[in-house]
């Protein structure tokens, strides 16, 4: 029941080419699943995970309060928290759901799911090729996810990926680009550090045309929201690749990572006004952080998650669950 | 940073402000309203509880209810509360007493390690110090080719042994060079890790007992919301860390972080980075900040990053000029030079008191470019226009507009506020009273807003 990749991704008019089969000898296959299961016991996104019983087992003027102090410690912010209480109390006042510590869990998880899946779409690999921008503060997650996402679009769909190495401030960040590139086995295209990360952009969908490749991914710098000189840059890399190919980019994500807390709202809305969000990656989902932050953001901006990152592999990014993810927020 | 913290509890608080006594009832809504700020600022649930609790016994107690000025009261123990949260008046790094003094830094991934590593070898370089960086982050792509670009332009010496060695060594192998080499400081850069890592952190802990570190700081991201709290206990299991590093202060976020991590470890912060540039790193003055908190300003701060870039002499000249009124345009783009060296505009507007409560510089964003465009102005004219703007007509404000690619109208412009502000200064001088509305004329009015900020 879980969101499969031929969910998350639309590929459009492309016709999907089988992934490549690879050979996996047993010891390869033991591999595979010896990451699964670690990654699954390390994430609190394991559905094995039991939800605190504790919360629901009678229904009082204390369980909205108990229930308000999870959701706010899972950083899913005061209104937001105070909007899904009030609507939850609502119901089992009037009565449409039944006050018995069960019914309303299930129907907390139902809410939890609806207001994190608002503004729910796939991520649009359709163009040909399909150009992906990825964008974020420092630190959130960029070039690992770029290096994840191309590893899965050509390991899920068998497509081809040109990396663009458009973050040229920071200190090695083509060379940590390039490393992931070889992992994912895409190819990548970079300048001379301080480089014009629009030109590193503008060449990349150059040489995807020139090679007929199907995804370009742009890793960009990070960057504060409140540094507007920086916002500029970035608002300028994505009017260069719209003039290089209109209606491009056909997606751009921002990465946000699981430990930030209300300070994200406002990334994700300033970004969203300089260069059209139209995902979040929620990333280290690994650690302890629940990252209900997204829904904060998915309430009040109407960005919804895509994909979650929950380790430093390549095969550490899965399609985001909004009911997975709801009943993780409440799990202790 | 703390702006919107700021701005809600002095909303709330100039309320009480207004009434001469206050009921229980009154402090509870103030205390309402205090904890959703510092929720909204990320403050860790729990703090927030003992917090406003502890708040509103003081508040109720008879220094408030018997005092004449209750609001005002309520605002000094906000404060005084906010201060002793955050960690006292400060405290500095431990150093050796003979050979190198070891910093070990550890934190989450993407918390800023690497740059924090360099801001503080940059720090301590200026105080004269001879600072090595040791690179022991052999796990993220390319970490030790970051840490040898920044450490290098922070003129520091990195040790680095590629990504094959194991980071314990290279800690080990990095402190006898330093040791060697005679190197005041070693600062230890390790990978970044998940406090849930147990292998992770073992190495952690043993990088710890071979290095023997004078301080271990834990580089936390401002950012950061509930989780704030679980990370630095699990830290502090594993590396008993020191101190911590604030980083990415130069965005919006209120950074409740640096309030949970203190109050649940009683670890204080001892240093904020603040921007991009390695410049951008600081001592965390924790009972300013709670003063910014509050709106009353930062402007300890704010001194102390003048006299940084202010020369004492040139001081001196500019006093005695104003004073004889033969300050001129040169002597202006100096000055404006000096000003833009202590770090954009919009950094320095959070520091001074009140600005935090003034709604129109909010949405502002001080425009730099309308800055460069006067010093292009200043650069167009001769030393003589410079000195006697009056003689600015007709050709020579077209060759000026021309050589600075500005328009007649931005030059004469600029001539007229330059007038404007001498008369000012000539009555600041004199002692006289001053008219706000030739205030507003000589900034030329209010400063563009940016609809997207804020």
């Amino acid at each position: 029941m879980s969101t499969s990749w031929q969910e998350i991704f639309e590929l459009g008019e492309r016709e999907a080419p089988a992934p490549a089969p690879e050979p996996q000898s047993e010891e390869r296959r033991q591999g595979v699943f010896r990451r699964l299961r670690e990654s699954l016991s390390k994430s609190r996104q394991a559905l094995v995970e039991e939800i605190s019983a504790s919360l629901f087992d009678r229904i009082d003027e204390e369980t909205w309060e108990r229930l308000e102090e999870a959701l706010i410690l899972a950083d899913a912010g005061a209104p937001t928290t105070a909007e899904v209480v009030e609507r939850l109390e609502r119901e089992v006042e009037g009565g449409t759901v039944s006050p018995d510590g069960e019914a309303v869990r299930d129907r907390l998880i139902e809410i939890l799911a609806e207001v994190c899946a608002s503004g729910r779409r796939p991520i649009d690999l359709s163009g040909e090729p399909a150009v992906l921008l990825m964008v974020g503060v420092n630190g959130t997650g960029k070039t690992t996810t770029i290096g994840k996402i191309a590893w899965h679009l050509s390991r899920e769909f068998g497509l081809s990926v040109v990396l663009a190495a458009a973050d040229t401030y920071r200190a090695a960040a083509a060379e940590q680009l390039a490393e992931w590139a070889e992992r994912a086995g895409a190819e990548l295209v970079r300048s001379a550090p301080g480089g014009d990360p629009g030109a590193v952009a503008f060449d990349a969908i150059a040489a995807a045309r020139a090679r007929g490749a199907d995804v370009v991914i742009v890793d960009t710098a990070g960057r504060l929201h409140t540094q507007d000189n920086l916002m500029d840059e970035l608002a300028k890399v994505r009017r260069v690749i719209a003039k290089q190919m209109p209606g491009a980019p056909h997606e751009t994500l921002i990465s946000i990572d699981a430990t930030t807390g209300q300070n994200g709202l406002r990334q994700a809305q300033i970004f969203s006004e300089v260069v059209e969000v139209d995902g979040v990656v929620l990333t280290k989902l690994d650690g302890t952080a629940k990252g209900g932050i997204v829904l904060a953001i998915a309430n009040e901006l109407e960005i919804p998650v895509k994909l979650i990152g929950t380790g430093e592999s390549l095969e550490d990014l899965r399609p985001f669950d909004p009911t997975d993810f709801a009943r993780a927020l409440l799990a202790e | 940073m703390f702006d919107q913290l700021s701005e809600r509890l002095q909303a709330t608080l100039s309320d009480v402000r207004s009434r001469g006594k206050l009921g229980e009832g009154d402090v509870d809504a103030a205390m309402r309203e205090i904890r959703l700020a510092l929720l909204e600022a990320d403050v860790n649930f729990k703090v927030v509880k003992a917090f406003t609790k502890r708040l509103k016994e003081r508040c109720l107690g008879a220094e408030v209810m018997e005092s004449l000025d209750p609001g005002q009261q309520v605002v000094k123990i906000v404060n005084e509360e906010l201060t002793g949260l955050m960690g006292g008046s400060g405290r500095d790094l431990a150093f050796a007493s003979s050979g190198p003094t070891v910093i070990l830094m550890a934190g989450l991934q993407g918390s800023g390690k690497t740059t924090a590593c360099a801001k503080l070898a940059r720090h301590l370089g200026e105080s004269g110090k001879q600072v090595a960086l040791a690179a022991c982050d052999v796990y993220r792509p390319a970490a030790v080719d970051q840490l040898v670009t920044v450490g290098e332009r922070a003129g520091a010496r990195v040790y680095e042994q590629g990504t094959d060695a194991d980071p314990v060594e290279i800690a080990a192998w990095a402190l006898e060079r330093a040791r060697e080499e005679e190197r005041d400081v070693l600062i230890v850069d390790t990978a970044g890790r998940l406090h849930i890592d147990a292998d992770l952190m073992d190495e952690l802990a043993k990088i710890r007992k071979r290095t023997k570190p004078h301080d271990v700081l834990l580089v936390v991201d401002a950012m950061t919301g509930q989780d704030a709290v679980g990370v630095a206990e699990a830290f502090a299991a594993a590396a008993e860390f020191d101190g911590v590093v604030m980083t990415k202060l130069d965005g919006d976020a209120r950074g409740g972080a640096a309030l949970s991590v203190k109050a649940v470890t009683g670890k204080p912060i001892l240093f904020a980075s603040t921007g991009e540039k390695l410049e951008a790193f600081e001592r965390f003055h924790p009972d300013r900040m709670a003063s910014r908190i509050l709106g009353m300003g930062d402007v300890l701060s704010l001194i102390e990053k003048a006299e940084q870039q202010v020369d004492e002499r040139q001081a001196e000249d500019l006093q005695k000029k104003l004073e004889s009124d033969r300050f001129t345009l040169e002597d202006f783009l100096q000055q404006m030079k000096q000003v833009r060296k202590m770090g954009p505009l919009s950094g320095l507007i959070g520091m001074l008191p009140g600005m935090g409560a003034m709604k129109q510089l909010k949405g502002a964003a001080v425009d730099e470019g309308e800055l460069d465009r006067v010093e292009a102005i200043i650069l167009s004219m001769t030393p003589g226009e410079r000195a006697h703007p009056a003689m600015i007509k007709g050709s020579r404000r077209k060759r000026i507009a021309d050589g600075s690619g500005t328009k007649i109208q931005q030059v004469n412009q600029l001539v007229k506020q330059f007038d404007q502000m001498r008369k000012v200064m000539r009555q600041m001088m004199s002692g006289k009273q001053l008219d706000p509305q030739q205030l507003m004329q000589m900034g030329g009015g209010a400063p563009r807003p940016k609809h997207r900020r804020r």
